[in-house]
């Protein structure tokens, strides 16, 4: 893609972005409040101030916004913290959860792999198990585990563990023979082989799994947040909903999508240096 | 309430009758001091200081009428010098505090729900109440009841805000593992309601809500059992003629607004959430179901209680004041502003205070007031857990025989709580048990079984 492309592809998403904005100002716009009435229903209904309730107009969220970023590290106590602080929590839950899912994923996928026998053996509990949505696992990791904060770790741990396992297990196995052959000719050792001709030739399908595992989990801890509370982007979120309070679920949403595509693209930088041509 | 006041005031009498003569009673006459008072004036200190000096004064003048006269003869300040001389009053203090014994446990975790129901334990915080015992309690939101239980159950909340049959049915077993569970005090009584949906506004009649779909805060729940007990009483079986779906209550209006329900029985501030968003309208308010019906509980372990003797006492003084205090009206107010930031119920406060004022609008289009919408009476009485049971086997969730007075007796703490109350000097009653009116009906918590015999709409094992 030549540089004009790049230029022309931004522009356009700039004119997508304005025109979306445009279609929900006219949207949500509402009509000027009336001052207050003296009808005192009408005062308890909360008639003529400005509720917080109903879809906010672009410029409301703007403003919501800037008050969130402009002290994002607040705390306010154990249920009010601010949203980098809420952020933090999150990526930590994630980092723990994903970590352990690697830790398991690739030694258990180099086994599958490199053995015919096992990957038959375990196949029909993997294919069981992998599309079970790790949100129904809550109510037993909070049975057996006996603590939310490690639950939602659990729940991450689950479901990143299924891609990156599956990735793994088919890079491994569809290293080509001649390089496994040509290994064994030069009567390479297993570990060496396993470290030096398996593992490069299979990174770039182990970092697809990696990526996929990120962004599941990243789909995920919203959600468990959410069901566990305490603290976390998604606690952050049902804290909103609980108030009704839309503007700053919509912010939160755009956080939460701004944070994904971060890691994505984090993901994606790492495969790039693994790619090789063969 | 009179050991509380200034001994050295010569117009007041430490005695039985109201001594100013502009109030019917003692209880009155207080109610008003004690809102006109400051509220640092009634730090724990301060009472306890009081409540010691009344006692020495009590003792050195039996009669109040001399004690009036050396007062007024030599002036306050001079006669508290005086006596101080030769009574240490800062040395019986510091025992009277000591008494208390020093706390087990003091760094606390207590689980809530935001909801106008907590009250009492959630003010406490930005209050003071808890500090002022000496405790450090961290207030946890909490995302739904069954969240409650199992934090409690693994002990990562010391204590907990309970729906009031939640501890009678861990403490059975009954949709968890069994683990004893106490209820210390009642919470509030009163203050929930039937929300219906607003295109329901010509089915007022429980007679035409066949099919409809309800929501309910959680199985466990007095808000099941009185909507259970409304509608059969309007001859509609619960379990067939009506669907009831758990709900947590922050998603209840928003159910509401989708039409995934019809209507809930829930905990305030949603129902009045769901008419300052005109989606729904108040049908009636539990209490016109059973006035003084307990909602909410303040909750332990036993193993808790039997761990941190002194820390459970310093918990049930916290709340038993923050109740005192919520009881009111004046400070209702007040309590509204102070509980509605987004680290408590983050509710907006014109809502919080038509929830806690009882000058609401009903969603009809009438403004109505209902001084005792909700009230935070706390004595956790035991013919109340006889009657959740009754209704529990009523509706098949306990099946075989149960011993009622046994279980009520074991999970609700009546007892202590009188002693508490009465430390407090918060008059609590006599007895454990007291018959109450259910939709006109009595029940008469001694005869348990032939109640539940007399409902013709029951589930039974």
């Amino acid at each position: 893609m030549t540089s004009r492309d790049t230029l022309r592809a931004g522009l356009l998403s700039i004119v997508f972005a304005l025109v979306t904005l445009a279609v929900w100002h006219v949207a949500t716009v509402q009509p000027e409040h009336a001052a207050a009435p003296d009808d005192e229903y009408a005062k308890l209904m909360g008639k003529g101030t400005k509720k917080s309730d109903g879809f906010p107009t672009p410029s409301q969220l703007g403003e919501a916004a800037k008050q969130h970023l402009a002290n994002p590290f607040y705390d306010n106590g154990p249920n009010d913290k601010g949203i980098g602080i809420q952020l933090a929590h999150s990526l930590a839950r994630v980092a723990g959860g994903f970590t352990l899912a690697i830790l398991v994923a690739i030694p258990l996928g180099f086994l599958i792999g490199m053995s015919p026998l096992l990957s038959r053996a375990l196949n029909p509990f993997i294919q069981v198990l992998k599309p079970i949505s790790p949100l129904a696992w809550m109510p037993l990791a909070l049975y057996t585990i006996k603590d939310s904060s490690v639950s939602g770790i659990f729940v991450i741990f689950i479901c990143s563990l299924w891609p990156a396992l599956i990735n793994t297990a088919y890079g491994v196995a569809a290293v080509r023979r001649d390089w496994l052959n040509v290994a064994k000719t030069l009567e390479v050792a297993p570990l060496r082989r396993a470290f030096q001709v398996i593992l490069p030739a299979a990174a770039p399908t182990i970092l697809t799994g990696m990526r996929i595992s990120i962004g599941i989990a990243w789909l995920v801890i919203v959600a468990a947040e959410m069901l566990v509370g305490g603290t976390g982007i998604g606690y952050f979120v049902w804290n909103e909903w609980n108030n009704l309070n839309l503007t700053n679920v919509i912010f939160a949403i755009l956080v939460i999508g701004v944070m994904g595509m971060i890691l994505d693209f984090i993901f994606g930088r790492l495969q790039k240096l693994v790619t090789y041509v063969e | 309430m009179s050991a509380f006041k200034n001994p050295f005031d010569p117009n007041l009498t430490l005695g039985a009758t109201c001594n100013c003569g502009r109030h019917a009673s003692q209880a009155e006459h207080d109610a008003a001091e004690f809102a006109g008072d400051d509220l640092a004036d009634n730090s724990i200190e301060t009472l306890n200081r009081r409540a010691i000096e009344s006692a020495a004064m009590r003792a050195l003048f039996p009669h109040d009428e001399t004690r009036r006269r050396f007062i007024r003869a030599v002036g306050a300040s001079t006669a508290m010098a005086a006596i101080s001389s030769f009574i240490p009053f800062g040395a019986l203090e510091a025992m009277a505090q000591e008494k208390q014994g020093s706390l087990e446990k003091k760094d606390l975790k207590i689980g809530f729900i935001p909801i106008t129901c907590a009250t009492p334990l959630i003010m406490a915080d930005p209050l003071g109440f808890y500090k002022k015992q000496g405790l450090n309690v961290t207030l946890n939101k909490t995302a739904g009841w069954a969240l409650i239980r199992d934090k409690m159950l693994n002990k990562e909340h010391d204590a907990s805000h309970f729906l009031s049959p939640m501890p009678v049915a861990i403490s059975l077993g009954l949709g968890s593992a069994a683990q004893p569970m106490n209820v210390a005090t009642i919470q509030n009584i009163n203050g929930q309601a039937i929300v219906l949906a607003n295109k329901h506004k010509d089915k007022r009649d429980p007679k035409q809500w066949k099919g409809f779909k309800f929501g309910i805060p959680f199985d466990y729940s007095i808000h099941n059992m009185l909507l259970r007990y409304y509608v059969a009483e309007h001859g509609i079986d619960p379990d067939t003629d009506i669907q009831l779906r758990v709900t947590p209550p922050p998603e209840l209006v928003a159910n509401l607004r989708a039409g995934n329900i019809d209507g809930f029985l829930g905990p305030d501030p949603f129902n009045q959430r769901a008419v300052y968003d005109e989606v729904g309208f108040i049908h009636i308010l539990s209490k016109e179901i059973w006035d003084g019906h307990p909602c909410c509980a303040f909750g332990v372990s036993s193993a808790f209680v039997k761990e941190n003797p002194n820390t459970f006492a310093a918990l049930y003084r916290s709340v038993l004041l923050a109740a005192q205090m919520a009881r009111d009206p004046k400070n209702r107010p007040l309590i509204a502003t102070v509980i509605a930031p987004a680290n408590y119920l983050n509710q907006p406060v014109p809502l919080l205070e038509q929830v806690l004022t009882g000058k609401f609008a009903d969603g009809l289009g009438q403004v109505r007031n209902v001084p005792d919408r909700v009230d935070f009476d706390p004595f956790p009485w035991q013919s109340m857990a006889v009657w959740m049971l009754t209704q529990m086997k009523r509706w098949g969730y306990i099946k075989g025989d149960v011993n009622y007075q046994k279980v009520a007796e074991q999970v609700f703490l009546a007892t202590d709580a009188r002693k508490r109350m009465a430390e407090l000097d918060m008059k609590p009653p006599a007895a454990n048990y007291a018959k109450f009116k259910v939709m006109g009906k009595e029940f008469d918590p001694t005869q348990p079984e032939k109640y539940l015999a007399s409902f013709a709409i029951r589930k039974m094992a």
